[in-house]
């Protein structure tokens, strides 16, 4: 109030005018840098972590006698071969036995639909033997451990190649 | 008639809401960025369907490269002075200061011990040009157990991943895989890509 009445006062003719200044700023600048920030943390970040797949090898027996031994009739073995070459069998590969091997692939109608077919869903003690050959790719053994987890197998080994299983995989490319 | 005057407008836009949201990001973007390591070795990883995220601490890394290389990584530049120090005491290597603090700072290497010490002692340009040869992982000499072996005694909570290249014979990983079984690991990761899961089987 008290202001007011001072302007009233002091009469003086013509309201001196602050020139009035443009408020306004030019923001080019700055905005180029902060996109530039921007690009250069958008660029260098590294978002993902490195994804996983957790494995659990059989634990090496202490005492071979207290050991149950799987079942030939349980067994489901699964080699992998140089190129790319994917073969399977039932049974634990008794030479004995002469089994069946039989080539398959990678691919979504190969190795799964074996492992989702009756004769492995069916029997809950169905045990997948994995057993990549020395000169497989570290790929196959990813992808077979990832069909393990798509078609939600669970008891499945990774184990060493025998003599055996090289010699039924001879003898199946020989034909 | 008065002449219709045109108003020129200046063709500025209010860009604030704009400069906000710039802001916004880049202050996200440098609050939650974690610069990418810079690894010895190129590793092209295989991909999975599976979700688990690797943690950030206490892994050791074992890259398996395209030409059969074995290297050798661990986080913390603590355990990596701590573990240079076991591994100089086991094989009988003394290393300077500077040795140990550029060891500290390195990722991930792949040289046996004897010549370790020589790699460290090199400049920073020079030594990313060194072919690395790998970490044996022979019978004969397994190197490679003795470094996961002291980095455990140190680091209980340790975890062990295996990052292999696509192309990295099965042989190599074996070889990493049964220096873990001798030391009674039987449960590790193994590092891969994402990758989304078939709808049906």
């Amino acid at each position: 109030m008290a202001e007011v009445q001072q302007q009233a006062d002091s009469g003086k003719g013509g309201k001196k005018r602050a020139k009035k200044m443009s408020t306004k700023i030019d923001m080019t600048p700055m905005v180029d840098l902060a996109f530039l920030l921007l690009t250069f943390f958008m660029l260098t970040t590294t978002f993902s972590k490195p994804q996983t797949m957790e494995i659990n090898m059989p634990v090496k027996p202490e005492n071979e006698e207290e050991q149950m031994p799987l079942k030939a009739s349980n067994a489901l073995t699964i080699i992998m071969g140089e190129n790319d070459k994917l073969f399977y069998y039932y049974g634990l590969g008794d030479p004995a036995d002469n089994p069946e091997v039989i080539e398959s692939d990678y691919s979504a109608n190969g190795i799964r639909k074996v492992l989702i077919s009756p004769k492995v869903r069916g029997n809950d003690k169905m045990t997948v033997l994995i057993k990549p050959m020395e000169k497989s790719r570290y790929k196959n053994v990813v992808d077979i451990l990832d069909e393990m987890k798509i078609t939600d197998t669970k008891k499945f080994a990774l184990v060493d190649i025998t003599e055996n299983d090289k010699k039924l995989v001879s003898t199946k490319l020989g034909q | 008639m008065p002449k219709v005057k045109v108003k020129r407008t200046h063709p500025s836009l209010d860009m604030t809401p704009m400069v906000d949201l710039a802001f916004l990001l880049v202050t996200f973007f440098m609050l939650t960025t974690k610069f990418a390591p810079e690894e010895a070795v190129i590793v092209d990883t295989p991909s999975s369907v599976s979700e688990i995220k690797l943690p950030d601490s206490n892994v050791i890394t074992l890259s398996v490269d395209g030409e059969n290389r074995v290297f050798f990584g661990i986080d913390g530049q603590q355990t990596k002075e701590a573990l240079l120090g076991k591994i100089s005491e086991k094989y009988g290597v003394n290393f300077t200061p500077e040795e140990t603090k550029t060891f500290s700072l390195m990722t991930n290497f792949g040289v046996p011990v004897n010549q370790l010490k020589s790699y460290l002692a090199m400049e920073t340009p020079e030594r990313k040009k060194v072919n690395q040869p790998g970490i044996p992982v022979d019978s004969a000499r397994n190197e490679l157990k003795d470094w996961i072996l002291e980095t455990r005694k140190l680091n209980q909570k340790v975890i062990i991943a295996i990052k292999g290249d696509v192309n990295v014979n099965y042989e190599t990983v074996q070889k990493v895989v049964k220096t873990l079984q001798d030391q009674k690991v039987n449960r590790f990761n193994l590092v891969t890509d994402m990758e989304t899961r078939p709808a049906k089987l």
